[in-house]
């Protein structure tokens, strides 16, 4: 069983853990009118990376969300990031 | 004996038809004077239609370009050997019990091609049409259960409602039990259902593929687009250039980063999905079983092996590798569905990586490049499917356009929210 690191509760096994999207997408604004392909886009592409991955993930134990770098390909984690208040070293 | 007639390759490149009498006739020279099944060649400067991968789809792509629209100037560039990525890797579930009409119309049409396909390719893909049992464990299961039967024989394919009384006395060894955690009270059966040999599939499209003039290049993989005058002009390669009037990728898993070389991106995220296989054990199965509550599928091969997986991995992933809590629902859904596999030892156990949708429904037709067409997204089923996801994908690249049965699964569905829900409708798949 991997280990993921909670920015706020430290090492939890993986299965803690819910991935929610890839990082870096910003909701169009919806008071004004938007074409279909810029919302399918939001909803639905990704990038996918091999390697790398920027992504949002939650916490299930303890409902925060936060950002975790992966790598997709050996599955080391590279980074996590709070992504509000203080966080546990 | 296969891996001797592919190994052997300076031998005379003309495809022995096999059958009885040519067993009997190369017993004679002691077996020597087999052919390859398909020629090892270096690759042209240029082509028809270039197919990235060499996987189920792809190959069966270049089979029906060259057999059913007379397009022979077809290569099919493969990174590593033919078959080796999840065509290799799958556990052979064959059907088409889907809930949409767009899906059934696309897997029946499959399942009506694997029917015929041993004789059409002269290649046993082994075939069986042992039936598929969709296990329901609740009264609310069983209600799902029968609108499924119903929405499957309005689209025209065969389904039939089964109680607990007849599927005990089918399938004798699950787990009927009332202090079962799921108890059994009968499912959706589907009897042209059934599985086949996976690797037979590759090799008999390959073989067929070669002997109507496509050349396979394995060892090859594309590193890159031409792009030129905003069309693609054909891919790079670690054997350089090579260029083509169309190019499909059929990529399965790793559609993403050759999407992102061609400058777009996919509705795709790629997982593992991790398959098992026991010691062989004395035959105690004869057909397909799956329990979305256990979460767990299991069919027996013809060696004895009992054959199993499940959901896939929780995490985005392209290590080909699974991880152990999937491991664990998987093989604790197995002995809790059918109790005496927990006797058996594991012989096996390994993962491919596979490219989902969103709606778990694939993606076939042109990308935001001229030029560039995909047959992708199909995700933990694409076995089943590749015959039809072939014959649509050569139609679209001869045809310049869509045959009825591929137009919904275009990418456009998701810019039209037209998506074809199966993740929810069939639940975990394969
Ligand atoms: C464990 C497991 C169990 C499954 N069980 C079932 C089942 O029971 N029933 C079912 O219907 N489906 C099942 N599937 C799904 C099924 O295996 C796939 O959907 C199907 O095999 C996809 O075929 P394909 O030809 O598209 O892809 P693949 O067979 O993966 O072929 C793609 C090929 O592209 C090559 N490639 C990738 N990048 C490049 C490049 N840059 N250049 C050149 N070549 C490249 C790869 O090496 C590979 O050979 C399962 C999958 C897995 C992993
Ligand atoms: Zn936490």
């Amino acid at each position: 069983m991997q280990q993921f690191p909670c920015p706020y509760c430290g090492l939890r096994n993986e299965t803690e853990f819910h991935f929610a999207a890839e990082s870096g997408k910003t909701r169009p604004d919806t008071n004004t009118p938007i074409d279909d392909k810029h919302w399918s886009d939001y909803l639905y592409q990704n990038y996918n990376p091999k390697g790398t991955s920027k992504e949002v993930w939650m916490h299930l134990a303890c409902r925060e969300v936060f950002l975790m770098t992966r790598d997709t390909v050996n599955m080391d984690v590279l980074e996590v990031q709070a992504l509000r208040g203080e966080h546990h070293d | 004996m296969y891996t001797y007639v592919h190994n052997k390759q300076e031998a005379d490149p003309m495809t022995l038809p096999y059958s009885a009498w040519q067993i009997a006739k190369q017993s004679l020279t002691n077996h020597k004077n087999w052919t390859p099944a398909w020629r090892t060649k270096q690759p042209k400067k240029h082509y028809d239609v270039i197919v990235i991968g060499a996987g189920g789809h792809g190959l069966a792509t270049a089979y029906y370009l060259a057999t059913q629209h007379n397009i022979k100037h077809v290569a099919v560039l493969e990174k590593n050997w033919l078959g080796g990525g999840n065509t290799g890797r799958n556990t052979t579930a064959i059907r088409s019990n889907y809930f949409y009409p767009e899906s059934v119309a696309l897997y029946d049409l499959s399942v009506r091609l694997y029917e015929n396909l041993s004789a059409e390719l002269n290649y046993n893909v082994m075939f069986s049409q042992r039936g598929m049992l969709v296990m329901a464990h609740s009264e609310a299961e069983m209600e799902m259960a029968s609108r499924m039967t119903n929405a499957m024989q309005i689209n025209g394919t065969d389904a039939e409602l089964w109680g607990r009384k007849k599927t005990a006395k089918r399938i004798p060894v699950l787990n009927y039990s009332d202090t079962a955690r799921y108890p059994i009270h009968g499912g959706v059966w589907q009897s042209r259902a059934g599985t086949g040999r996976h690797d037979a599939v590759a090799w008999g499209y390959a073989r067929a593929a070669d002997k109507a003039g496509v050349d396979i290049i394995q060892n090859c993989e594309v590193t890159d687009f031409i792009v030129e005058g905003g069309r693609c002009q054909g891919v790079n390669t670690q054997l350089g250039e090579i260029r083509g009037e169309q190019t499909a990728m059929v990529v399965a898993g790793h559609s993403s980063p050759l999407a992102s070389l061609a400058g777009f991106s996919l509705p795709l995220h790629s997982y593992a999905l991790q398959a098992f296989v026991t010691e062989p054990i004395k035959p105690v199965l004869d057909t397909v079983v799956f329990s979305p509550s256990y979460g767990t599928y299991v069919s027996q091969s013809d060696k004895g092996g009992l054959v199993f997986g499940g959901a896939l991995d929780r995490v985005p992933s392209y290590g080909q590798k699974g991880n152990l809590p999937m491991q664990e629902q998987v093989i604790t859904g197995l002995i809790e569905m059918m109790p005496i596999a927990q006797r058996a030892k594991l012989l096996r156990h390994w993962a491919g990586i596979v490219d989902v949708t969103p709606d778990s429904s694939p993606l076939i037709g042109g990308t935001p490049l001229p030029g560039l067409a995909l047959n992708c997204g199909w995700g933990t089923g694409g076995f089943k499917a590749i015959p039809a996801g072939g014959f649509l994908t050569a139609h679209y690249l001869a045809k310049g356009g869509h045959h009825e049965i591929s137009k919904p699964f275009d990418l456009s569905r998701f810019e039209r929210g037209e998506l074809i829900d199966e993740g929810a409708a069939s639940g975990i798949a394969h």
